[in-house]
Order: structure tokens, then C-alpha cells, then sequence
């Protein structure tokens, strides 16, 4: 029962969702194989290949995987399933946009996002934006598998080094180009991976307040999130976005500061192991989600804080 | 050019379902449903293209029992010109939905179809992606941007980085993120005038698919309920707690 894995990396190491990935597909089948497809990409097949877990890493450097694009991506994956009983990748942007169309070419259903392996065939998932936790049961011999990588843990780094095999397929249909990307990056951690975020909603009222934000953040090394209302009203970038159809999160610590706690976004952070509420409406849902609510208004109570984190800094 | 939105219909965005637990599954009786939020935005999005004259057509499908005719005559009042019915006593998992479409594309062919990016009851994120495998066409999903030229289509995807711009070959399939529109409200006149529009049914036994789920669902539970409703009085008193308490700064 030989199970595939879909790398996510930036051509030197793999992702840290992909990590969580392997752990969840370690769970399901062995042996583990992890697909790195891209271009100059071999440093991410070395990491791939001192994963915990991993047996064999498979290395398809074209120019036409360079940008991750769902049409040669799947047509690759599609031949390479022949030999696997087993796809699975992180539920990232790129995993859900290629994942479906390899599954529907196999003519298998997709399970998407899973919580947790019960066996093989059975995995359970929420539904609903997480207000109820399915358990669903495959009956096809392939199975194409989203992992939600708030779930699982990280796969650590292993003592030996599996096999790396280039393989020389080429695909393309051709049915797409790349034009660009705006990716921010910047120095602050990635909203998926950090152990701290601080999020910001409407309350926050404009782009520039959420300064005040970044400045609490950078004092705690957190990542910066954001409630839908504030992408929408143009606050943030649409990658700030927590929530059920945003970015899932599960931090050690998770500071909401002016977010009502709507379904949508607790459906994105109500796993994380702390979570912290400003808000100055005390009927606001999120107090029900919250280990340390603060009634207070959020332009006395961040600048507070971050004159607090300052003190006990030094 | 002819465009196709799917439409659903779903548990609507505001309601907090329950766990009916002696069934097992999720109680949706007399709970108020509505067309799928990122499928109205579908909608929304070809009736801009049709004002700015590049479309000449909107049709919209829905598949699902009786009641999904009103979720299609919602779409029909924001301005789609047909629809079309395929009648399901429930609604298929999204491998049938795409398998359901492409017959539908088999008989009258589309430009550009578009979708939501995902449904908000069962959180699948599937079905475009899979329609545009089994038409053998390009995808673009997450779309917040979309432009139109003579044979192909620019589109802009919300992407965990950020935001990417591909270029797609006609026909495309492409599904909606929050950000490509605000919806407009049916006025009374278009809602009227939407009594009066088409609405084909299509029997699925018609189009010889077989109609087996592939996975099944086994139970439905109620998630862990998180405890929370703690207070702090003071930003002291909260960074004391982070702090000495939950050891989390
Ligand atoms: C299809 C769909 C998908 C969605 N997906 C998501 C998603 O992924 N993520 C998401 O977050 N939402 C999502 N939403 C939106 C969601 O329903 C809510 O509308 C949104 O989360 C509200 O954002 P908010 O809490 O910032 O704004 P609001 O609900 O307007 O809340 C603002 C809060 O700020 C407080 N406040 C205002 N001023 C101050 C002040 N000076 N000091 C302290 N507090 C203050 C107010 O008391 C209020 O509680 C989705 C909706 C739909 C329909």
C-alpha cells in the first residue's frame, strides 16, 4: 500500500504543512514516497529526503512545474499514480487546486481536509466550518486524500537519507501560462506555522491601525492575521485571512483583537491552545471562544499591552 | 460567449447548525437555506461580463430535490437569462456533480463555466477542479480577478502567498473567491420578470452515469466544545496570566 505525497517548498526546504503531511500520511499506508516538482529544486528533494518517514523522494525539476500549476502538476501525477494506492498533500492552496483534478481523472472522490486517520479506508473531517465532524468511509482502491495540517504534528528530521530518483517526465497540456505573483512574505512567520498570531478586524478601522498590531506582534515573534471583514474593507492582504475559507490555524496563542467572532472565523482558530479576545462589545461571540477575554476599546488596550510585553522584555 | 454557473443550494452563512444525535447526521429541519454564498458571487460575476458585452448567455444549473428550483430562480433575478434542473433527492458528492455537469457541457457546449470555490456545508473545494478534468479544459480556482480576451482569460487567484495571474486557454473553468464581487440584491421587477424565465429539468437516469457515491458518510458528530468565557480586568492582569499561568509568552 505505497502512498504519494505532493511537496510544497521554496525550492530549498519543504514546507512545514508538507511536513505535517508526511506525518499524516505515515498514519495512513507506507511505504511513503514525496513528490518534488519544480525547477532547481534539489535542495528541497535533500530535505524531503531526511524527513522522518520518508522512503524514496522523487525529483521532477522541468520548467513547466516551476510555478505549481494545476494542469501539468496533475497530468504528472496522473501517470505517476499507476504505481501508488495513495495521494495525499497538505490542504494548502496549491493541494486543493490539484488534488480534485487528479482525483476525478483516476475517477475516485476526493477526501478532503481529514482530522484524523481512523484506518485505510476511514478518516474523519469537519463539515460545516467545523460544527460537525464527519467520519467518511472510501471504497475505492486509489484514494486522494487533503490533509488539514492543523491536525497533525510536524515530521521531524530523520538520522538516514532516503533515495532521491529524478524522474525525466515532462508534462504539459499547455493549457495555461504564468503571468506573476505578488506574494508580501516579509520577515514576520507565516500565519500557518506560527506559535503566536495577532489578528485584526473590522474593529481596527483602517489599514494603518493595524500598525499598532504588527508592533505587539513583533514584541511576541507572532504572524499577523485577519478577520474577512478587514480583507474586504482593504485593510490587509486576502492572505491575512483566517477562517473557513481562508487559512486554518491552531497557535499556542491566538490574539483577536476588534473580531466579533463570526462562525466563518472561529471555524479557522478556535483550535488554537490560548486564545485571547479584545473587543468592547461584551455580548461579541468571540468571548465565548476566549480563555482571557478584555472588555476594553482596542486603541487603549493594544498600545497598553505593547507597553506591557515591552516591560517584561527587559 | 455562453456561460454556466452551478448553483447550490446551502444551509444559509448565518444559521449555527446542530447534531441531531440520534441520527447521526445534521439537522436541517426548518432551518432557512440559501443559494451557496461563493455561487452567488459566480452569478454575479457573469452578469458583469454579459453588461460589459462579452456574453451573450447565462445559463444556471442546480442539482438537487424540488427546492433547488428556487435557488436557480434567485439567480434568474439577479439577471441569468435560463436554468436548468437536474433533480437529485440529494445533493451528489462533488465527483457526480462534476460527472452531471460535463454531460450537461456534452450537449451544449460553454466558453467559460464558473463555480464556487467551495460549498459551505460539506467544505469540499472540489468540484471545479474536478469539472475541468473530465472536459480536459484549463483551470483557474480562487479567482478574484477576471479579465476576458479574444481566446483566452486572464484570472487573478487568491493563493496562501498571496496573489497569482495566470493566463487560461478558452474553455476555462474557474472558481470564485470572496474578493472578485459584491452580489447585487434581485430588484421586485427582475424578480417578477424571473417567473417568467426557463427552467429545463434534466432526469439524471437520462445521462447514463452511475450514480453510486464513492465515499460514504458514516456518522456525524458534534466537534469537541471549547470551554472558553474567561475575563481579564486589566492588560496587567492579562499578560500575568500569558505569562504565568499558560506560559504561552
Ligand atoms: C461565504 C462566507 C465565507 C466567509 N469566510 C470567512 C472567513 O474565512 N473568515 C472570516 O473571518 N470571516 C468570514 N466570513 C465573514 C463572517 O461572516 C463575518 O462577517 C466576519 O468574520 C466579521 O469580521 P469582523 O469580526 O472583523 O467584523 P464585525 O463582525 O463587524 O466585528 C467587529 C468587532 O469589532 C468590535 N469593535 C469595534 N470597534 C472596537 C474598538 N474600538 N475596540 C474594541 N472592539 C471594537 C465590535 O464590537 C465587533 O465585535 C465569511 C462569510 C461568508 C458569507
Amino acid at each position: 500500500m505505497s502512498i504519494l505525497v505532493l511537496a510544497e517548498h521554496n525550492n530549498e526546504i519543504l514546507k512545514e504543512a508538507t511536513k505535517k503531511a508526511i506525518t499524516a500520511a505515515s498514519k495512513i499506508a507506507s511505504p511513503v514516497h514525496v513528490l518534488v516538482a519544480g525547477m532547481d529544486c534539489a535542495n528541497a528533494a535533500n530535505d524531503a529526503a531526511s524527513t522522518e518517514g520518508v522512503e524514496k523522494v522523487l525529483l521532477a525539476e522541468n520548467s513547466h512545474y516551476k510555478n505549481m500549476l494545476s494542469e501539468p502538476i496533475s497530468e504528472l501525477l496522473i501517470d505517476l499514480m499507476n504505481e501508488y494506492d495513495y495521494l495525499v498533500s497538505a490542504a494548502t492552496t496549491n493541494g486543493k487546486n490539484i488534488l480534485p483534478r487528479v482525483a476525478a481523472k483516476l475517477d475516485v472522490s476526493q477526501i478532503s481536509e481529514i482530522i484524523n486517520v481512523v484506518d485505510g479506508k476511514t478518516f474523519q473531517r469537519p463539515i460545516y466550518a467545523g460544527n460537525a465532524i464527519a467520519t467518511v468511509e472510501s471504497s475505492t482502491d486509489k484514494n486522494v486524500i487533503t490533509i488539514r495540517t492543523t491536525a497533525f504534528e510536524t515530521a521531524k528530521e530523520s538520522k538516514s537519507t532516503a533515495e532521491i530518483s529524478s524522474i525525466g517526465i515532462e508534462k504539459n497540456p499547455g493549457l495555461s501560462e504564468f503571468v506573476e505573483e505578488k506574494v508580501s512574505g516579509g520577515e514576520r512567520p507565516e500565519l500557518t506555522s506560527a506559535g503566536t498570531i495577532v489578528s485584526g478586524g473590522r474593529g481596527m478601522q483602517s489599514g494603518d491601525n493595524f500598525k499598532l498590531l504588527e508592533s505587539v506582534a513583533d514584541k511576541l515573534g507572532a504572524a499577523v492575521g485577519a478577520s474577512r471583514a478587514a480583507v474586504d474593507s482593504g485593510f490587509v492582504p486576502n492572505e491575512y485571512q483566517v477562517g473557513q475559507t481562508g487559512k486554518v490555524v491552531a497557535p499556542e496563542l491566538y490574539i483577536a483583537v476588534g473580531i466579533s467572532g463570526a462562525i466563518q472565523h472561529l471555524a479557522g482558530m478556535k483550535d488554537s491552545k490560548v486564545i485571547v479576545a479584545i473587543n468592547k462589545d461584551e455580548e461579541a461571540p468571540i468571548f465565548e471562544v476566549a480563555d482571557y477575554g478584555l472588555v476594553a476599546d482596542l486603541f487603549d488596550a493594544v498600545p497598553d499591552l505593547d507597553k506591557e510585553l515591552e516591560k517584561i522584555q527587559k | 460567449m455562453k456561460i454556466l454557473v452551478p448553483v447550490k443550494r446551502v444551509v444559509d452563512y448565518n444559521v449555527k447548525i446542530r447534531v441531531d444525535k440520534e441520527t447521526n447526521s445534521v439537522d436541517l429541519n426548518n432551518v432557512k437555506m440559501s443559494i451557496n454564498p461563493f455561487d452567488e458571487i459566480a452569478v454575479e460575476e457573469a452578469i458583469r461580463i454579459k453588461e460589459g458585452g462579452k456574453c451573450d448567455e447565462i445559463v444556471v444549473v442546480s442539482l438537487g430535490p424540488e427546492q433547488s428550483k428556487e435557488t436557480i430562480r434567485n439567480a434568474l433575478a439577479m439577471g441569468a437569462d435560463r436554468g436548468i434542473h437536474v433533480k437529485t433527492e440529494h445533493s451528489p458528492e462533488p465527483l457526480l456533480v462534476a460527472k452531471i455537469l460535463a454531460k450537461i457541457i456534452e450537449k451544449e457546449a460553454f466558453d467559460l463555466i464558473i463555480l464556487g470555490k467551495q460549498s459551505i456545508d460539506d467544505d469540499c473545494n472540489q468540484t471545479g477542479q474536478m469539472l475541468s478534468a473530465l472536459l480536459g479544459c484549463s483551470i483557474g480556482t480562487y479567482a478574484s480577478k477576471i479579465e476576458i480576451e479574444n481566446d483566452s482569460f486572464v484570472v487573478t487567484r487568491e493563493i496562501d502567498g498571496g496573489l497569482q495571474t495566470i493566463k487560461l486557454a478558452k474553455p476555462a473553468v474557474l472558481t470564485t473567491d470572496l474578493r472578485l464581487n459584491e452580489p447585487r440584491y434581485a430588484s421586485l421587477p427582475n424578480i417578477m420578470k424571473a417567473k417568467q424565465k426557463t427552467i429545463d429539468e434534466v432526469d439524471p437516469a437520462s445521462l447514463q452515469i452511475e450514480m453510486q457515491p464513492k465515499v460514504v458518510t458514516k456518522k456525524v458528530e458534534e466537534p469537541p466544545i471549547r470551554i472558553g468565557g474567561g475575563k481579564v480586568d486589566s492588560i496587567e492582569d492579562l499578560v500575568d496570566k500569558l505569562k504565568n499561568v499558560s506560559g504561552v509568552i
